[in-house]
């Protein structure tokens, strides 16, 4: 039987189900509870992803191989570390719902299914999957205007996003005649070449999901949506759905229209350039952490996206392993957005850290290892995500890329800095209120490994080669 | 196994490191902490030093190869590894770094105050990365720890620094990080071209002509703000004015050394032809350097600001000498680079001795200090004449030896190197009797203390360096002598190669 082969999905799934259940019962609100359940359903499915066969399976609609693994870990882990950062918040707040961590796992299941799916059909089930349970929970704190226009704003530019791929999928499979990933690559392999309605396809595809990975020019929801949300949710969006996101452009274009990188790959370095530039230049400005943050993630993506417009071997190795470690360093520096407060009060303005240094050392030290991680300054992890991505777009030739690529970096530095800056050099303008146990191991364990991570990167980059390798062939 | 029986490089390199662990695991009352802090990072500066003294005695300086060898595999299938040693040229500037940061921590007893802790955490990191840096014989590990020196060396100008210290942080950052990351392509592309970022695997290379071009651009974009060299020198006299006195000891004694350290190690040999090629451009730039930075210095009302730069215009003369390709202006100057780094950290801690009492770096501010304090002026008048260039002192020897080297090229380079020489005479002098004689025309002078015991624990070695290397400079040369035979040796190699394939 090859549904065997889906078993993580299929525990996810279950365990989703139950959780609702467990969670509706009781007459107490069961939050906490809940909550650990959901990370330990993830952290079983991840167990389960990394004893999986490889293979494909349901009628050809699901594939598994060492790339979905590498980027299945990623989601579940990045999902895990968002609902860790979750509890405390949410409590907080007055948003401790059971809701809210299965929400949160169905978004996962929705973001292995994409990163899985094999059949434009299985990718655009996928994609709603994540899609919907997140529209929810942008708006989750849903007595608050901002977290509600930012639902709502997410929900309607989403489904024209979605309507888009669609239109993409239905020209793709008018002109092909299959919707099946393997059988779009041999048609599209034919030396005849291809009529222009699959290109017409393959860039509303292309546009479809960059609205997922929030690439300029379809940027636009970003910083409203991430500045919206209640924090732990932001800290979820700018993670896991963007590695799926990237995991499925990367399989579709690579699959199904590998041999079309002609014509998509003008796109995809557009879009890179393109995230780079508006990415860095864009963030200066930002007084406001969230937003702040979300420029960031759009400028992360344009040097992600980097390693894909090569196309190479090694620029897919530099992709993922960029993936992983934006993963890592972006939870850290959101636990600590999560953890700020005073008296109270969640505060969110980049002014709200000044003196940090003098009023809690420890939370400003792993903050400065982030935003210096992200900024690319090495010894950090995030010096040898640039490293290789750039390693590929100068092996692939790619001088301009690579030019801008090292420019935007320094722009940004800019602003990395100036969070630095506040924290270090200002006075102090009150203390922040001491940040949860929860977040404290968040933070200590992503900046860690962002500290340290440059001493062993021997695995996490042999992962990602095996990862590119299978997925090229 | 290297010549000291242990990873010695990678101990001087780490252990700094360990000292600031152990520094940050202090708990305790502010000043109980700011005191063992304090007493730790001395310590485990001076442990470093002393160990690094083995480097001094074992090192073979009749061999140009590179002693002390440690290597690591790191990522092997990249051909990056973790490979360090030493070898005539770096030897000496990892005695510096080492040398320079427990005076600067003894600089810095009394006159930090604030957040003691985190200061000495940054200076012993800063430590870390600029050991590691010299001893790096890997491109990839040379870059890291040459661009995290950014990171300990932002936070202390920012935190420590003056009045307009977050502008000096941010334009001391981004002007280096942008010249680095260019560099970084070029290191980019040798790595793939070449499969491997071992530096003396790299010297192998014949990196084709047209290439070398783009890859020595993109070298100068990163050495060239690092060196200084005019016209991107700008982020130096902020940096300098704004960071606290062991700051800009270090970033006058070190870290400006980094970027000449790198046209010796990697842009002479790597790239011979290209450096050939563009020599008179260096020229041309660094004789501007030599000149009109040492006018504006003349102009200067700001101590600081003054000596700054001077060093521009010191280390000018220094990438004259690299240029000229020939053993004289080679040996010149690495040996101006380490009588620099002594005399110029040690006018910069002249300047911190007068604002830790008075709080003002201004020239008018003084006058008649001479007579308040003689130990000091005394002192001040010695570190005067050797960046003047008085024969039998440090850096007398140096400029010598290049403006010797830069005749044998071109007669107008010596005599652009040498118009520095007599400019930095006349401001130095001029600083100096401002500062020192004169009339006493503020009573508030009359109170200072002359210099205390610290003060002249500080200054003693420092002394003792300047007349050693003035008077008797051959240990220092010696260091160098073969590795810079060498050098001129495949320098030469390569050119009469391009120029048999030419024909």
């Amino acid at each position: 039987m090859s549904w065997t082969l889906a078993l993580p999905e299929l525990v996810l799934a279950c365990s989703g189900l139950v959780l609702l259940l467990a969670g509706v019962i009781p007459k107490q609100e069961t939050f906490f509870p809940i909550t650990m359940g959901a990370i330990g359903a993830l952290l079983v499915t991840a167990v389960l992803v990394l004893g999986q066969g490889e293979g494909t399976a349901l009628g050809g609609h699901y594939v598994a191989d060492a790339f979905s693994g590498f980027m299945k870990i990623l989601a579940l882990g990045a999902a895990a570390l968002g609902l860790l950062l979750s509890i405390d918040f949410n409590e907080k707040e007055g948003l401790g719902r059971f809701e809210f961590p299965v929400l949160v796992l169905f978004a996962s299941l929705g973001a292995m299914v994409m990163i899985s799916a094999n059949d434009l059909m299985a990718l655009y089930l996928g994609l709603e999957l994540l899609s919907l349970p997140l529209y929810v929970i942008a708006a989750f704190n849903r007595d608050n205007a901002r977290s509600s226009e930012a639902g709502l704003k997410y929900f309607v530019l989403g489904a024209l996003a979605s309507g888009l791929l669609l239109y993409g999928t239905t020209l793709v499979y008018g002109f092909a005649g299959t919707t099946n990933f393997d059988r779009l690559a041999d048609a599209f392999s034919a030396a005849q070449g291809v009529s222009a309605g699959v290109i017409v396809g393959v860039v509303f595809v292309i546009a479809g999901l960059a609205f997922k990975v929030s690439a300029v020019p379809f940027h636009m929801w970003t910083p409203d949506v991430y500045e919206g949300a209640p924090t732990p949710v932001t800290a979820y969006f700018a993670s896991a759905p963007k590695v799926a996101a990237i995991a499925l452009l990367t399989r579709v274009l690579l699959g199904p229209f590998g041999d079309l990188a002609a014509q998509w790959q003008q796109v995809i370095l557009l879009i890179s350039f393109g995230s780079m530039i508006l990415g860095s230049f864009a963030a200066i400005g930002q007084i406001n952490l969230k937003r702040l943050m979300a420029y960031s993630s759009i400028g992360h993506v344009g040097y992600a996206l980097m390693g894909l417009a090569v196309g190479s071997d090694t620029g897919l190795r530099g992709l993922l392993f960029y993936m992983a470690i934006y993963v890592f360093m972006n939870v850290g520096a959101f636990a600590v957005l999560v953890a700020m407060r005073r008296q109270g009060r969640a505060v969110e303005q980049v002014e709200d850290l000044a003196g940090l240094a003098r009023t809690d050392l420890g939370m400003a030290l792993w903050m400065a290892a982030f935003m210096f991680s992200m900024a690319g300054i090495p010894p950090l992890a995030g010096f040898f995500s640039k490293l290789y991505v750039f390693l590929a777009a100068v092996q692939g030739g790619f001088w301009t890329l690579a030019v801008v690529g090292v420019l935007t970096s320094v722009v940004s530095a800019y602003y990395y800095l100036r969070v630095v800056k506040v924290m270090f050099f200002d006075q102090p303008a009150g203390a922040l209120d001491r940040a949860p146990a929860s977040l404290t191991i968040v933070m200590a364990g992503t900046g860690l490994f962002t500290l340290l991570f440059g001493l062993f990167p021997a695995p996490l980059l042999a992962a990602a080669q095996a990862a590119a390798a299978a997925l090229l062939g | 196994m290297n010549a000291a029986g242990f990873p010695l490089l990678s101990l001087l390199t780490f252990l700094p490191l360990v000292g600031s662990a152990v520094i940050l695991s202090i708990r305790g009352e502010e000043a109980v902490v700011a005191r063992n802090a304090r007493w730790t990072a001395l310590w485990t500066s001076l442990i470093v030093f002393l160990l690094s003294l083995i480097l001094w005695a074992r090192f073979d300086t009749s061999s140009a190869a590179f002693q002390f060898e440690e290597k690591l595999a790191w990522l092997p299938e990249f051909g990056v590894g973790y490979h360090m040693g030493v070898d005539g040229i770096s030897v000496l500037f990892v005695l510096l770094s080492t040398a320079l940061t427990p005076l600067c921590i003894l600089a810095s007893w009394e006159s930090v105050t604030a957040r003691v802790r985190e200061y000495m955490v940054a200076f012993l990191v800063l430590e870390t990365m600029m050991v590691g840096m010299f001893c790096a014989l890997d491109f990839i590990v040379f870059y890291i720890f040459f661009e995290a020196v950014l990171i300990p060396m932002f936070l202390i100008i920012g935190v420590w620094g003056g009045a307009r210290r977050v502008y000096a942080a941010f334009k001391f950052f981004l002007y280096t990080l942008l010249g680095s990351v260019l560099m970084l392509l070029a290191i980019l592309y040798l790595w793939y071209t070449a499969g491997t970022t071992d530096v003396p695997a790299l010297f192998e290379l014949q990196i084709p002509r047209s290439a070398q071009a783009w890859i020595f651009f993109a070298f100068l974009a990163s050495f060239a703000v690092k060196v200084p060299m005019w016209p991107v020198h700008t982020w130096l006299p902020d940096a300098h004015v704004e960071a606290p006195t062991a700051g800009s000891v270090i970033l006058a004694g070190v870290l400006l050394k980094m970027g000449a350290y790198g046209f010796l190690r990697f842009t002479l040999p790597l790239l011979p032809e290209a450096s050939a090629e563009f020599a008179p451009l260096i020229f041309a730039l660094s004789v501007v350097a030599v000149v009109y930075t040492s006018l504006v210095a003349l102009a200067q009302e700001d101590m600081k600001k003054l000596i700054a730069y001077s060093s521009v215009a010191h280390m000018g003369i220094v990438t004259i000498g690299i240029f000229t390709f020939n053993q004289q202006g080679l040996s010149g100057a690495l040996f101006t680079m380490l009588a620099h780094g002594v005399v110029s950290g040690a006018l910069f801690l002249c300047v911190g001795v007068l604002y830790d009492r008075v709080h003002s770096r201004e020239i008018l501010r003084y006058g008649g200090v001479a007579k308040i304090m003689p130990a000091y002026a005394l002192v001040f008048m010695l570190f005067t004449m050797a960046s003047v260039g008085l024969p039998g002192l440090a850096n007398f020897v140096g400029e010598f030896l290049v403006i010797v080297g830069a005749w044998r090229v071109n007669p107008w380079v010596a005599f652009g190197a040498a118009l520095g020489m007599i400019l930095g005479a006349a401001y130095m002098l001029y600083l100096y009797r401002r500062v020192a004689f004169g009339r006493i025309t503020r009573d508030d002078l009359r109170a200072l203390l002359d210099l205390s015991p610290r003060e002249y624990a500080v200054f003693a070695p420092l002394i003792a360096l300047t007349l050693w290397m003035g008077i008797y400079p051959q240990p220092f040369l010696s260091f160098f002598e073969a590795s810079v035979a060498a050098l001129v040796a495949r320098h030469e190699a390569a050119l009469n190669l391009s120029r048999l394939a030419g024909m």
